[in-house]
């Protein structure tokens, strides 16, 4: 059995952001186990630029914000091991992997923490109906046959789904000399953020349909075509309305869900909303000592929102391992209502809390000229005003632990969106 | 010259090339596909049958019984996943009675072992989830399931051992009747052969009428499936049929031998041969009858959903014989469901037409039994530990939601009729069958696969055929 005090399951952006955070916070025995063959995640495959604005002011490729990343785990002399997949994680934190120079490890560690990122909702879990050819992708399978492979998946594209890898796939088959016809998306909005409709569809007169799916893949071997409809109210779609679209490939963005088979059989209690794990202010989920970050915890747009919520992550894991358990003050529930889908964390205590805490949220649909609002019990403390709220575009509020210690016989807190 | 040329390597052709191979006979089977198990054999409800459906004194309903009393024995032999999970027909309303009750009647007399009716409180202790109108059920503990595509695949690898040849991408265009043979014409040229047996699934009409004047027609009749998340194992434990009745005929909710919940199938009748597509009709027609039986079911955990097609003949009746009109032309007919269940049984009957017609002796070197695909989830951890060791990529996990390694894929493909594409190691090993549905495997199963063969990965295909996952280079046309 090998020990350690931090094992971290992920060596994507969430991942490699807690390692250096707990290192940097005091923790020496440190372990990143990752199931590919480097280090870097998701973001190998994402070589377009745009990362990094928040963290280093400047426009990284994915591959180079990973690297700095990277660099500075190397220089830490965090421990990792690659190609090593973690089977199973048990409540005494005992983590079994696996890899082909040392078989079957057993760790011991002291915290966990999960950053296992997430996967793409596939054309099964959508219901698509035709036939099922070659020639349909997720949009992150074509971008790693791409980018990292130099392999063209297809040369006429219909994309459903219009997130951001959607988008920047749209622009990655064009500029590699597939013809894209256009974007399909089902809800009357994009699922995308701002710039990359502007940067990926418009610039290259790729065609936005909101409101519209795929209802039918024609092909046997091969896609050769696929039918759009218009979809009511109510997301279906309007006899009459078909539309044939030949082409040889249909790529899919239609979503992420958080990668938690691991957290499940731990028995972490789990979001029915974001399919990540509920935690509090710390990260800690509902078992002691592990904590989650990143895609895993929920989905997110920039990773720069995913390196300050790893950074934060370790930093607790590392108190954690140092200090125990903080018993301390009480947690109070976040309540998420009126357009407000869920927040992370579901929970926080203000005495644990940090000096300011950032509470992420996403909404359920656009609203223009809103407020968010945030409630100490039934006192209105927070009350913003925003000219649009979008689901594609990650929200958030701050809320102050001076502040928050006056108010110590509330409950709740309660965040929602309000029209005045 | 051959003694057999078998026509389609579905489970029926399969069968049938097992049981033949048990004899000193020169035999080939020819199928259109790239594969093994491409058709009818792929896309069903993987259900052993327990026999009480079909019509009393059938052909169906005897090698139904037969079939099912083989599986347990020759799952073993030929190591395919299958287990005996018992099945239940539940009668929803208390007027519909005398159709359980008939059901009943009809499997006992079909020699159906074990078969009894429950009531609901036996009923809710079986089944936790089971619907709140059900009353009683038909409780036939003989029922099972089995992996259809590893009892497929197992029948045809032990035959391969045992000598079969099997021609893929070979598809039959006509028959050419001379004295004291046969002419089968092909796409990849002609087969000259004493005996042809005809066991072409949906196109077994096709084949028949060619050369007989007693024309069959087979209808496709298509079934759309869901297939669920292996996080809702265990929402039921036994097969669940629902009684034709008041509630109209209904959709099976079944669990699968790999710990998903297989629901479906629907029933339209279609010309097109291949018309194996969904529709948004039959998957609204699943999802809406699914839940009349059990109450809750995760429905939104679906990770695939597909359509089969069944060989329904007019009379609804296996049609196995040597024809009159042409005589050395046997057909293996009609073979719908409970045809997975029967196979074994199907072989077996079609191999003893032909041995009696040709007086063929038992080889004394004949292997029964046949090694799976070694799965390392089943074995103890020092087992594990030493299998790595001595072979290292058994512990590189490239189908991350079904946990399959390395190892397993290059067993998949360097076996006898190994694997050749994406579709073919996703039957053999699961890779790429889980929730992500091969998002992130495909790319590393496309490198093994092309590795291993000496190929270039842009000629790796989904399905064979012009079935391509890459069709160029970047920029290559800028």
């Amino acid at each position: 059995m090998l020990n350690y005090d931090i094992v971290i399951v992920g060596g994507g952006p969430a991942g490699l952001a807690a390692a250096i955070s707990a290192k940097k916070h005091g923790v020496e025995r440190i372990l990143v186990l990752e199931r590919d063959k480097e280090l870097g995640g998701i973001l190998n495959q994402c070589i377009h630029n745009g990362f990094g604005l928040h963290t280093f002011k400047e426009e990284l490729t994915g591959p180079e914000y990973a690297g700095r990343f990277i660099d500075q785990l190397l220089e830490a002399k965090i421990e990792y091991k690659l190609n090593t997949m973690v089977l199973h994680i048990s409540k005494d934190k005992i983590i079994t992997a696996m890899n082909r120079e040392e078989g079957i490890l057993e760790i011991q560690a002291k915290a966990v923490i999960l950053a296992m990122g997430c996967r793409e909702r596939s054309r099964g879990a959508l219901n698509i109906p035709g036939y099922r050819p070659a020639g349909i992708y997720s949009a992150g399978t074509a971008q790693r046959l791409v980018n990292m492979e130099g392999y063209l998946p297809g040369r006429e594209v219909v994309i459903l789904g219009s997130g951001d890898i959607g988008l920047i796939m749209a622009r990655r088959m064009t500029l590699e000399g597939a013809k894209v016809k256009v974007v399909a998306e089902l809800l009357p909005y994009s699922g995308g953020l701002k710039r990359n409709i502007v940067q990926c569809l418009n610039d290259f007169d790729i065609p936005l349909k909101l409101s519209h799916t795929v209802v039918d893949i024609k092909g046997k071997e091969r896609v050769e075509g696929v039918t759009l409809a218009q979809v009511d109210e109510n997301r279906r779609p309007i006899p009459g309305t078909e539309e044939f679209y030949s082409c040889d490939t249909l790529l899919l963005s239609c979503g992420l869900i958080p990668e938690n088979e691991l957290s499940r059989e731990l028995g972490i209690e789990m979001s029915p909303v974001t399919s990540g794990p509920l935690v509090n202010e710390s990260l800690e989920t509902n078992i002691e000592g592990v904590f989650a970050c990143g895609n895993v915890l929920h989905v997110h747009d920039l990773v720069d929102f995913v390196s300050q919520e790893a950074e934060a992550a370790g930093k607790h894991a590392a108190e954690y391992v140092l200090e125990g358990e903080k018993a301390v003050g009480r947690e109070i529930s976040i309540i998420a209502t009126d357009g407000v889908r869920y927040t992370v964390p579901k929970t926080i205590n203000p005495v644990r809390m940090e000096e300011e805490h950032v509470i992420r949220f996403r909404v359920g649909d656009v609203y223009k000229n809103c407020y968010v609002s945030v409630y100490f019990g039934t006192e209105r403390i927070i009350h913003r005003k925003r000219p649009i709220v979008a689901p594609g575009e990650m929200e958030q509020v701050v809320l102050k632990k001076a502040q928050l210690l006056e108010y110590d016989s509330i409950d709740t807190i309660t965040v929602k969106l309000e029209m005045e | 010259m051959y003694d057999v040329v078998i026509i389609g390597a579905g489970v029926s052709g399969s069968a049938t090339a097992r049981e033949l191979s048990r004899y000193k006979l020169n035999i080939c089977v020819v199928e259109k596909e790239e594969d093994v198990c491409c058709g009818t054999s792929k896309a069903n409800s993987a259900i052993v049958h327990a026999g009480f459906d079909a019509a009393n004194g059938s052909l169906m309903a005897k090698l139904n019984v037969e079939g099912n009393q083989m599986m347990e024995q020759l799952s073993k032999e030929l190591d395919f996943p299958f287990q005996k999970n018992g099945s239940l027909v539940v009668c929803l309303n208390e007027a519909d009675r005398p159709n359980l009750e008939a059901l009943h009647e009809r499997g006992i007399k079909n020699g159906v072992k074990e078969l009894r009716i429950i009531e609901r409180d036996e009923l809710k202790a079986l089944e936790p989830n089971i619907a709140d109108e059900a009353v009683a059920a038909l409780y036939a503990p003989t029922g099972g399931i089995v992996c259809p595509f590893g009892m497929n695949i197992a029948f045809a690898e032990n035959a391969a051992v045992n000598g079969v040849a099997f021609r893929f991408d070979t598809e039959v265009t006509g028959f050419e009747k001379n004295e004291d043979n046969w002419v089968v014409k092909t796409t990849k040229g002609d087969f000259e052969t004493r005996y042809v047996v005809n066991a072409a699934g949906v196109y077994a009409d096709v084949f028949h009428n060619m050369v007989s004047d007693k024309k069959i027609h087979i209808t496709p009749r298509r079934g759309d499936y869901c297939l669920l998340d292996r996080t809702t194992g265990g929402f039921v434990s036994h097969t669940i049929f629902q009684l034709p009745g008041k509630f109209g005929k209904g959709v099976l909710v079944t669990p699968t031998v790999h710990g998903n919940t297989l629901v479906g199938p629907t029933a339209i009748d279609i010309d097109d041969k291949e018309g194996v597509n969904t529709t948004q009709e039959g998957i609204d027609e699943l999802i809406a009858k699914a839940g009349t039986t059990v109450k809750g079911l995760p429905i939104r955990q679906v990770i695939t959903s597909f359509a089969g097609l069944r060989a329904h003949e007019d009379g609804h009746e296996f049609l196995i014989g040597e024809l009159e009109d042409a005589k050395g032309f046997i057909d293996c007919a009609g073979i719908e469901s409970p045809g997975l269940t029967s196979a074994p049984a199907v072989g077996k009957m079609v191999a003893g037409i032909i041995r009696d017609l040709t007086d063929a002796k038992e080889k004394e070197d004949f292997i029964a039994t046949r090694k799976g695909i070694l799965n390392p989830k089943t074995l103890s951890k020092e087992a594990y530990a030493a299998l790595i060791k001595e072979k290292p990529e058994y512990a590189n996990v490239i189908c991350r939601c079904e946990t399959i390694t390395e190892g397993e894929i290059i067993d998949a493909i360097r076996r006898p009729l190994g694997a050749k594409s994406l579709d073919g190691v996703k039957r053999r090993t699961r890779a790429g069958m889980g929730r992500c549905q091969s998002g992130f495997c495909s790319p590393r199963t496309i490198e093994i696969l092309a590795r291993e063969r000496g190929v270039d990965p842009s000629e790796i295909t989904k399905s064979g055929g012009n079935s391509k996952i890459i069709v160029g280079t970047n920029k290559d046309r800028l």
